[in-house]
């Protein structure tokens, strides 16, 4: 198998871990997803750029450490230390979830085609595209502080992703990307952990209400 | 040199006023390192072409008077945090004031940036040095407040960084040029490839967008600004939001260079009358004074870019009214931070007859309310007559009547609630030997100079000013008076 089809094998897999987000039911499923698509990432990262380069091995490195290791640990880590129940409990239903974040897909595909070619692994960009806006849309449809955190994640990696096309050209670029994207994380999921739970009985955004424009 | 020192110094004294074990010495260093940092920016002033990081710091027009509202209006808030703390025992002092230092280096990263992931880098701290600022109360309310924060700065932070990879994609690999240096980019603007700098364009118009606060990607505003202190809330609306108006505007400058006017201005004119709505209907009725001054920076927010949307005068506008809107909000968060402090709510029922009470703080509110209206002869003035008529002459004749009859609207509400906080009869009759105390001078004296400074700027514009004024305006596709 040559490294292209290798590339677009990886981003099939990253689509899948898109959709096994939008879909579960389980807090616990959903950060096993996005610890598997960190992993994912890094090894892109590998595969797209010349696999021999200093760069993109410390790229993956710390990709798959970060995101593949580190920030899932830490969510499973303040989901235990909070007691957080085990469900999702999504504003509008999976099946409505998994056919908009199909939608999401067919949209970003369609985008893509409009844009100019830039890189030789053509699936890298609508799925990008389509990694992002799943983010988005598990960030604005479900209720719980920590599932709002892991979609931010998703939508970060959607970025990346994106960003992993101009990684020949500004390698610096991705690196700081990803160092001050985990650290916000990190700081946002310090504060929902300690705080939030400490304040209200459950972790849920929903409850936060009380400056409502009455 | 200097430049690293403009950036370095704010750096080190953050870390420094973590370390240090007294208050006193905090907000000694803190002061110090506001006085110097406005030193050196003075300084700077006199060598423009002062250069740092091979070319990746460089202070222009736009930067550098950015980069002077952030100073002057810290400088004016430090004097304030040393009378404030003196006054409220907070918990965490020492994270306060070394978040308050580490936002001046942020801030002065973004303004001086001409890479474009620097001007990221330093937006991207800003937000995490304000998050602890907003929570200093430590109660649910502000928990809401910095979560909602947190997540819509992130989104529109992400959404940033998107756009510049995008930028950097449509960025043709010529011998020579530096991937996502401002000025290697503008030089070769035509050779940019044009649908992917539009992408890039309106993922930095959402992203900015929102950490500006234009509507509909206000909603953070009026939680965060009525939440956090009065202080935090002078800073953001009066430096942050000009920081991140600076990240749109580099952008902006970009697609000018590029040729692409004719696709950003029907989205700037869009985004600014939306804003412009959003505030009038927000500010009618509104009960709470601080959520009234947040709901007056979107409308100051949707100004600035409908400034640079109709194009002509109005960009030269918009540059000016950065300045006067920055001073302006700063001094009236201060003045009502005192006010606040005074009666313990920020509700307007609460704090009614505040002439009686803090006679000094109540005729300082009182010029704010006219300055920040728009009325002569405050700078405000100045620059929102630039943006109308900058609209009329470009043949928005429309944008130009809608903003100025939502502008009525607006006047007439934060006219109306501020003057029963000022004249009212006071509803609670506490004991008046006790209250008639008035406010210690560390409290004034920052809202003071604040308001010369806007007085200032409506009546005479120093000729370096006006000449910067010009080039910037120039730059983001507009021209000089």
């Amino acid at each position: 198998m040559n490294i292209g089809k290798f590339a677009e094998l990886l981003l099939l897999l990253i689509v899948l871990t898109d959709f096994a987000v939008l879909g579960s039911s389980r807090l616990s499923a959903c950060v096993r997803a996005i610890a598997i698509q960190g992993v994912l990432l890094g090894a892109l990262s590998l595969v797209i750029d010349d696999p021999r380069s200093v760069h993109a091995m410390v790229l993956a490195a710390g990709t798959v450490a970060i995101k593949g290791i580190g920030l899932p640990w830490f969510l499973r880590w303040a989901m235990h230390e909070a007691a957080v129940r085990r469900e999702v409990e999504p504003a509008i239903g999976y099946m409505a979830s998994l056919g908009l974040g199909s939608l999401a897909v067919g949209a970003s595909f369609a985008l893509a085609n409009r844009l100019p070619v830039i890189t030789r692994v053509e699936l890298l960009v609508p799925i990008a595209f389509a990694t992002l806006i799943i983010g988005l849309l598990i960030l604005v449809t479900r209720s719980k502080a920590i599932i709002q955190v892991v979609g931010y994640l998703m939508l970060e990696n959607g970025v990346y992703l994106f960003g992993l096309t101009q990684l020949s050209r500004v390698p610096f670029l991705v690196e700081i990307a990803v160092l001050l994207d985990v650290f916000v994380a990190v700081f946002v999921m310090g504060i929902v952990v300690f705080h939030i739970n400490r304040e209200f009985d459950s972790i849920s955004a929903a409850n936060l209400v009380e400056l409502r424009e009455s | 040199m200097l430049l690293l020192a403009i950036l370095l110094i704010p750096s080190a004294a953050a870390g420094l006023a973590y370390l240090l074990p007294k208050r006193g010495l905090r907000l000694a260093l803190l002061v110090l390192t506001s006085v110097v940092h406005l030193a050196l920016v003075a300084v700077l002033w006199t060598t423009p072409d002062a250069t740092a990081l091979g070319g990746w710091l460089m202070p222009d027009p736009l930067g550098l008077i950015v980069l002077t509202l952030v100073s002057v209006l810290f400088l004016a808030a430090s004097v304030y945090a040393v009378g404030l703390l003196r006054e409220e025992s907070p918990r965490g002092g020492r994270l306060f004031v070394s978040c308050l230092l580490g936002f001046l280096a942020a801030t002065s990263l973004v303004s001086l940036s001409h890479h474009f992931a620097l001007l990221w880098v330093g937006m991207e701290s800003t937000t995490l040095a304000v998050a602890p600022l907003i929570f200093h109360r430590n109660d649910r309310r502000s928990l809401e407040a910095v979560w909602k924060y947190l997540v819509l700065s992130s989104v529109g932070i992400a959404f940033a960084l998107l756009a510049v990879f995008l930028l950097a994609t449509s960025q043709p690999a010529l011998p020579g040029v530096r991937a996502l240096v401002l000025d290697d980019i503008l030089a070769n603007g035509p050779s940019l490839e044009k649908s992917w700098l539009r992408a890039a364009y309106v993922f930095a118009l959402a992203g900015f967008g929102t950490k500006m606060g234009l509507a509909p990607l206000h909603t953070w505003k009026p939680d965060t600004y009525g939440e956090a202190p009065s202080l935090v809330g002078a800073l953001m609306s009066g430096a942050l939001t000009s920081c991140a108006f600076l990240g749109l505007a580099r952008f902006t400058e970009v697609a000018v260079a590029a040729g692409l006017t004719d696709f950003t201005r029907p989205l700037l004119i869009a985004f600014g009358l939306i804003s412009l709505v959003i505030a009038a209907a927000f500010i009618i009725g509104q009960a709470d004074v601080k959520r009234l001054l947040a709901y007056s920076s979107v409308e100051h927010m949707g100004l600035l870019v409908l400034g640079l949307g109709v194009g002509g005068i109005g960009v030269y506008g918009s540059v000016l009214h950065v300045l006067n809107n920055g001073i302006a909000k700063g001094m009236l968060f201060l003045v009502v931070g005192n006010l606040v402090l005074a009666t313990g709510s920020s509700v307007a029922a609460d704090m009614r007859g505040m002439l009686k009470q803090r006679p000094w703080s109540a005729a300082l509110l009182f010029g704010g309310l006219f300055a920040v209206t728009g009325s002569p002869p405050f700078g405000l003035f100045v620059s929102e007559f630039s943006i109308v008529s900058g609209a009329i002459r470009e043949d928005h004749w429309l944008v130009a009547a809608a903003m100025l009859a939502l502008l009525a609207i607006i006047f007439v509400g934060i006219g109306g609630m501020l003057l029963k906080i000022i004249f009212g009869t006071a509803t609670t009759t506490t004991s008046d030997d006790e209250k008639a105390t008035g406010d210690s001078a560390l409290l004034l004296v920052g809202p003071l100079c604040l308001a010369a400074l806007v007085v200032m700027l409506g009546l005479y514009i120093p000729p370096p000013l006006q000449d910067s004024l010009a080039r910037a305006a120039q730059l983001l596709g507009g021209v000089a008076p």
